[in-house]
């Protein structure tokens, strides 16, 4: 299991870094939210792969299964769907007052300049 | 507990509530959110100055929220560092809002809910003694940043704010995979329970620790802009409205204010294999940074551009000081880091005043029709730019002169020496000649209206401030130096948090 997880958090990652490396605002969300998915496992993975076991610390059980790493990633996906949710209405804004949608900020700063002037 | 003991959460909660107060009932009335927002922001800043107050009895307080326990509850720390940070947010709010009502927050909608989210998040973020809480107060300050970033919009400042808002929520992830390297090992994010358990580390377990403590590293140089990771800035604070890049002065402090408290606590010196983890990039890459702004202040166009410089370098200047880890580094960088924070504020006020004032130029570096009230605007400026640039007699040249006395128990001094004259005086260079073409090389005055009074106000306060910080530099330096020693103290805050017995214990 451990290799299945570790693979899978490396894969996420990598998808997300090349994404954000694009030059367009669609794939650049997109790396966002793989790396947010690679994140949310990861976190889940630091406090150990326990399966099984409840959350809770009871003479019952047999063991428990570390609780906080959960509610961390609770909170970070919530943070992470807000944030999500901005920057794509962020980009259709650019794209639609702008009509391109390059992420790089050059094109842009030039264009602002000479359509002033 | 008394009733005074819960005035140290009152500065989250306090915005929090303004927030959506002005949301929910003041929503089409622009003038009665004006209102409340500066007086819940004067009340604000009388808190602030009531637990500063209270902080400088040299005790730390530890609040437990809802009573749990540390490490397990959620727990705000008050010290002298986090009281002389709120109150600095504090002041720095006040003029920031009192600059906006004049005008700028009508330009958009939900200028003060946003501002006062803002204050939440910053406010968090200084008195917060848990390393996951800092990371929600953080995202907190960057939600309501994006919002006032683009607040009044155009297509620029949608790009630029595109950007803005990637590179944070990458650094966001990096936070999150730093924290989880953390947890791991340790099994807590309490600051004093890290700062205990982190000497304590087993050798095999020590360099996911490090690379965890490192991950963090990044997010905190990301956010105090330091080189290489500083691209973000420019486009940022000079692509948005003058008042939102005046308050965003305050948050390239917040990067600095974790990396004292988390690489000067937790990571610091007694920290066993990991003592000063970050130190050996810390001052490499602030020299860096600021011969990046010094260079990029001389080849601005826009005043805006140049203001957004003059905090590269400024951030520079202060991360060396912060670099040292000793006391007199550190008490000389919070000199620094109040001048420069007030400066670098009236710096961006006075850009938003020019450009409302030259009209079709904006604030361009070519010579353009005379403004109104450019004597005035132009003796301002010239204040703010020997403050920025630290020549004498302002703060700013105090501030240098005990960085680099500081810097003299560094190994490379004399680098140290060389880069901050130096860039002291190519930024000289920079600001003379913006200041001679945006106020002596113009033409014939075209007619437009006298600079509004209460932006005005705003600015003249906050120069005004930066002179007496310079009078009152003597009394500064003695607090401030108290200041560093406590944030350096390992013992004091861990036992406040932890309790009295834990600190018999470990014999810290």
């Amino acid at each position: 299991m451990e290799l299945v997880v570790a693979a899978a958090i490396g894969i996420l990652t990598m998808v997300g870094i090349y994404l954000l490396l694009r030059a367009h605002t669609f794939p650049v969300i997109l790396g966002l939210t793989f790396l947010s998915y690679a994140v949310n496992v990861f976190l889940f993975a630091m406090g150990r792969l326990t399966i099984d076991r409840p959350p809770v610390i009871s003479p019952d059980a047999m063991g428990y299964t570390d609780p906080l790493p959960q509610a961390l990633v609770l909170t970070a996906i919530v943070i992470s769907f807000g944030m999500t949710a901005l920057i794509v209405v962020l980009a259709l804004r650019g794209y639609l007052e702008t009509g391109s949608d390059r992420s790089a900020l050059d094109a842009p700063r030039r264009t602002d300049e000479e359509g002033r002037s | 507990m008394t009733p005074l003991d819960h005035m140290i959460i009152l500065p989250v909660i306090l915005p929090a509530m303004t927030a959506a107060f002005l949301v929910l009932a003041l929503r089409h009335h622009l003038k009665g959110q004006r209102t409340v927002s500066i007086v819940v922001t004067a009340l604000l800043l009388g808190i602030a100055t009531f637990l500063f107050a209270q902080a400088s009895d040299g005790t730390v307080r530890a609040y437990r929220l809802g009573d749990w326990p540390a490490p397990y509850g959620i727990t705000l720390v008050l010290d002298r560092l986090s009281a002389t940070l709120l109150l600095l947010t504090a002041v720095l709010a006040l003029c920031v809002a009192v600059y906006a009502a004049g005008g700028v927050d009508g330009r958009g909608r939900h200028f003060h809910p946003l501002f006062q989210f803002q204050l939440m998040g910053i406010n968090g973020a200084f008195l917060t003694g848990d390393v996951f809480n800092l990371f929600v107060f953080f995202e907190v300050m960057l939600i309501a940043s994006y919002g006032l970033m683009l607040h009044g919009g155009g297509p620029a400042r949608l790009k630029a704010g595109f950007q803005y808002v990637a590179i944070n929520l990458l650094a966001s992830v990096v936070f999150l995979v730093g924290v989880g390297l953390i947890y791991a090992v340790t099994g807590t994010l309490n600051m004093a329970d890290l700062a205990m358990k982190v000497p304590q580390v087993a050798e095999a377990d020590a360099a996911v620790l490090k690379a965890g403590a490192l991950l963090l590293f990044l997010v905190f140089a990301t956010k105090a802009a330091l080189v290489p990771l500083h691209w973000w800035l420019p486009a940022t604070y000079a692509g948005t409205s003058a008042p939102a890049a005046a308050l965003f002065m305050i948050m390239t402090k917040v990067g600095a204010y974790a990396i004292i408290r988390v690489y000067g606590l937790v990571f610091g010196a007694g920290a066993g294999p990991l003592a000063l983890a970050a130190a050996p990039f810390v001052i490499p890459a602030a020299l860096v940074t600021l011969g990046v702004g010094a260079i990029g202040l001389v080849g601005s166009r826009t005043l805006r551009d140049l203001s957004a410089f003059a905090v590269i370098a400024s951030m520079g200047t202060l991360l060396v000081a912060i670099g040292l880890f000793d006391t007199a580094g550190l008490s000389a960088g919070l000199y620094y880091l109040v001048h420069s924070t007030l400066a670098g504020a009236a710096l961006f006020l006075i850009a938003g005043l020019v450009q409302e004032q030259r009209g079709a130029a904006s604030d361009r570096l070519l010579p353009a029709p005379a403004m109104a009230g450019e004597t005035l605007l132009g003796g301002l400026f010239f204040l703010a730019a020997i403050a920025l640039v630290g020549l004498p007699p302002l703060s700013g040249f105090l501030g240098k002169v005990m960085i680099l006395q500081a810097a003299q128990a560094a190994a490379i001094w004399p680098w140290i020496w060389a880069l901050i004259l130096a860039a002291s005086l190519v930024m000289t260079f920079g600001f003379a000649r913006a200041g001679s073409v945006l106020f002596w090389a113009s033409g014939p005055a075209s007619e437009s209206r006298a600079p509004p009074a209460l932006p005005l106000a705003a600015v003249v306060l906050l120069l005004g401030l930066t002179v007496a910080w310079t009078l009152a530099a003597g009394p500064a330096t003695d607090g401030l130096q108290l200041t560093a020693r406590q944030a350096l103290d390992r013992s004091a805050y861990i036992g406040a948090v932890l309790g009295p017995d834990v600190r018999l214990a470990t014999g810290n």
